[in-house]
């Protein structure tokens, strides 16, 4: 019976065995529910134990598994295969643009380098009070859509701009972290955080492509951080020309 | 590459060495980053990966936001009695003073908090909370991000450990502890998941911060990670364990998926109902309703489901009710639930009620510790410290949990002894402390599990003893015991370890090899389930989280005290409860009811 099969073309590469990466044809019975992604490939793990991906929290929160399914970057682990599946098929890849170390793992240094790079950590070198720093529920408002991402890299590996220069191109994910910590009013590197961003690539390599939100599994908007970061160099320019004319 | 290895393996040598980057792991971490030692983390996965990143409601802390009068001695005497008085009062004393410093530590860090009007961070009721001892009603003491206070707090410490340079060795996987002939403990064994390449990772303090063990239960909120590594570890090499029985079931995973949906939940003023819509925990615990221990509520469940009131076609549920609270607050103080219910249980919680079912969630037990984070043996009825080895999180028991753990203390348990560790390590090499080298034989022998998984032709497959394993736990160690259904369950176990200890690796590549990592898991899950079953089965009362059918009643004369299983004999002793707090008087045993 046709209608009731799955067919997962699934993305394999083991370099300790394999030339190139192909890939490889599974058939299994269609679930009788509805099924998450994550819980198809673990199905298909116990038949064959050399299928390999990372995944740990199972519930989208601490983004392991973001992979590309039916072209598209998601957490397989909070997709259910029937928004996916295509005439009862379904293609699972590693996400694009970083180097595969096997099968739906990519190696993800470059991306973490990219994090690193933008501090992402709070600035304040002024003598902490006894208790907490007061913030106003408007000034930690400005910090939602923001703190909530779980770095699954979906964004940066859907982003043509990354693929291009993931060295220098800063990409969505800590573009993001990065207008994190400049909304954040406990922060006083500002400036310092606008000047290693003002180069020609690291954000103005973001062409409005907006890959990085049609994808993001949390339904965070990184754009709209990347766009917040240029006018903030925008002003920052100007009010630098002012400042250099008197 | 041959995958048999002699010990002319890489040594690669730190300071201090942390097996685990959840929360505690990378508390301690950083604490010893920044006093200059070399340290380094070793984590299976990338540390905002670990398991600290699902917990949602908060970090319970006497903060005086929510309430300026706010006391510690009040949360120290609502954790001493949710622990249904097992709980080591000199430990509780020092989580519950020291709390406030660690969470102000965490705002100056970073950490996005909630707040109130007044800039303060936020604070919510969690249950098992109270003002004046017991007698001035219900407290708001959980200081919160949203509902993603561990997500927040996990990438917090990620962030300041990368401020501080620590070293990280992510994807790397701890087989076992490497044991001198000294008995003190040199560092481990482990490999990198990425490579497959193995080395001897030596240090003069290991901590153990590997987390819980939730998945030797078939049900369960904790991620696909939480296999107990680090205590099995400890285990293997001949250490205790301490109130391994003690495990919490969380009144509220999401039926069928097991995610967990927070405590805070009804803290924000949801509350259960069952078929008949009625509120039925108001029979169960008059006074606090929803909001009574974890213990009290899901066996409350249990029963109703039990007595036929459960909700559903197969009436196997509980509903959580949050559509009263509107829009308003479910958007701004629980969007992370009604995103995990969407996706989890196909319902919005803004209109219609959550189907919810107790759910294995936390170890109260562990490697038993002190306040400083050193672990110990027993003998001859005496703690006897353990020379290079630590522990702290869900791993440890310190005991601040005792039977049953309140909500909102674990993450205070990760930030408090996760730092007192790092502070008691950094003193203790910095005044000359340390351990011996350890001989070959010492590593060979540690190498020894990993060998013969290595060299394996044939034997039984992962995944499915696993669920036989899972299975076992379930049916047999859940929410209510009773001694001739747990004999059967370990003999059971018993039949499993000849299964357990004879995998077949059918896939012996080095490249990110999955099926190696399982297989391991599966070995350290066994160990957990083991002295669970064990400490279970020997403790002939009910306390906390230990509901017996055949002994319903708590029994103080017999059991006011910790168990601690012996994986060499598989003997169960007992140990004295300290009840030598050092800034206010003891609490004594009273009757618990919410």
């Amino acid at each position: 019976m046709i209608g009731n099969q799955l067919h997962i073309s699934l993305y394999r590469y083991n370099p300790e065995e394999d030339k190139f990466p192909y890939m490889k044809k599974y058939k299994i019975d269609k679930p009788k529910k509805d099924i998450m992604v994550l819980d198809l490939l673990n199905l298909l793990k116990e038949e064959d134990q050399s299928i390999s991906y990372r995944r740990s929290c199972r519930e989208g929160v601490c983004g392991s598994d973001g992979m590309n399914i039916n072209g598209k970057n998601g957490l397989a682990c909070i997709t259910p295969i029937s928004s996916v599946i295509k005439k009862n098929k379904i293609e699972l890849r590693p996400l694009p643009g970083l180097p595969v170390i096997r099968d739906l793992v990519v190696d993800m240094t470059e991306f973490y380098n990219q994090y690193e790079k933008i501090k992402p950590f709070l600035q304040n070198e002024t003598t902490a009070p006894e208790q907490e720093r007061l913030q106003s529920p408007e000034e930690r408002d400005k910090l939602d859509g923001l703190y909530e991402c779980i770095l699954c890299a979906c964004c940066s590996t859907s982003c043509p701009s990354f693929w291009w220069n993931p060295d220098k191109f800063v990409g969505p994910a800590a573009l993001l972290q990065a207008y994190r910590f400049l909304a954040d009013s406990r922060d006083l590197k500002t400036q310092e955080r606008l000047e290693s961003l003002s180069d020609p690539f690291s954000v103005y390599r973001c062409h409005g492509i907006m890959n990085c939100v049609n994808v993001c599994p949390k339904g965070l908007n990184p754009n709209k951080a990347i766009g917040e970061i240029k006018s903030m160099l925008h002003k920052n320019k100007k009010d630098i020309i002012v400042s250099d004319g008197v | 590459m041959n995958n048999i290895f002699t010990n002319n393996i890489k040594t690669i040598e730190f300071d201090s060495l942390i097996i685990g980057g959840g929360g505690s792991g990378m508390r301690a971490s950083l604490e010893l980053a920044k006093s200059g030692l070399n340290t380094a983390v070793v984590s299976k996965v990338f540390p905002t990966r670990s398991h600290t990143v699902s917990a949602q409601g908060g970090i319970t802390c006497a903060i005086a936001s929510a309430d300026p009068n706010d006391d510690w001695r009040w949360h120290m005497y609502d954790t001493v009695k949710g622990a249904d008085f097992i709980g080591d009062q000199d430990a509780i004393e020092y989580l519950c003073s020291e709390g406030p410093k660690a969470v102000f530590e965490l705002e100056h860090m970073g950490l996005p908090f909630s707040r109130f009007k007044n800039g303060r961070i936020y604070q919510r009721p969690f249950g098992g909370q109270s003002k004046d001892f017991g007698k001035g009603g219900q407290a708001a003491r959980t200081c919160a991000a949203a509902d993603r206070t561990g997500h927040a707090l996990l990438h917090t410490l990620y962030q300041n450990n990368v401020k501080e340079g620590t070293n990280f060795l992510n994807e790397w996987f701890a087989v076992d502890l490497v044991k001198n002939s000294n008995d003190e403990v040199t560092g481990v064994i482990a490999f990198s998941i990425e490579s497959g390449e193995v080395a001897y990772l030596k240090a003069q303090a290991t901590v153990l911060a590997t987390g819980g063990a939730g998945r030797i239960y078939a049900s369960t909120t904790n991620a696909l990670i939480n296999t107990g590594d680090g205590l099995a570890m400890a285990l293997r090499a001949g250490f205790p364990a301490q109130d391994m029985e003690m495990w919490q079931f969380h009144p509220t995973g999401i039926y069928g998926a097991g995610s967990l949906v927070t405590e805070g939940c009804r803290g924000e003023g949801g509350y259960l109902i069952n078929k008949e819509g009625e509120r039925f925990m108001e029979r169960y615990a008059p006074n606090v309703k929803d909001l009574a221990g974890r213990d009290v509520v899901a066996r409350s469940m249990v029963l109703e489901i039990l007595e036929g009131r459960g909700c559903g076609e197969n009436n196997d549920h509980i509903f959580l009710k949050l559509d009263h609270l509107g829009s308003e607050v479910l958007n701004s103080k629980l969007p992370g639930i009604c995103e995990l219910s969407r996706t989890f249980a196909h319902v919005d919680p803004l209109y219609e009620p959550i189907p919810v079912v107790p759910t294995c969630h936390y170890m109260m037990g562990g490697t038993p510790t002190n306040v400083s984070g050193q672990a110990f043996t027993r003998t001859n009825n005496e703690d006897h410290l353990i020379n290079g080895l630590f522990s702290a999180g869900e791993a440890a028991c310190v005991s601040v949990h005792g039977a049953n753990r309140l909500g909102g203390n674990s993450l205070l348990d990760l930030v408090v002894f996760g730092r007192a560790t790092g502070m008691h390590i950094q003193s203790e090499l910095k005044s000359g402390g340390g351990v011996s080298s350890a001989a070959k034989s010492d590593i060979d022998q540690s190498l020894e599990r990993l060998n013969k998984l290595n060299e394996s032709t044939d034997g039984f497959d992962t995944a499915e003893v696993k669920k036989e394993l899972q299975e076992c736990m379930q049916n047999y160690f859940g929410v209510f015991r009773r001694g001739d259904f747990m004999k059967k369950g370990l003999d059971q176990l018993s039949a499993l370890k000849e299964k357990v200890y004879n995998l077949h690796l059918k896939d012996k590549s080095d490249a990110f090899n999955t099926s190696r990592v399982e297989a391991i898991e599966l070995q350290n899950l066994f160990e957990v389930a083991e002295s669970t079953a064990i400490s279970a089965y020997e403790r002939t009362e009910s306390r906390g989280a230990h509901a017996r059918d055949d002994f319903p009643d708590r029994n103080d004369e017999d059991w006011l005290c910790h168990t601690i299983y012996d994986p060499q004999s598989k003997i169960v002793s007992k140990r004295e409860v300290n009840f030598k707090p050092e800034k206010v008087e003891a609490f004594p045993p009273i009757v618990r009811t919410y």
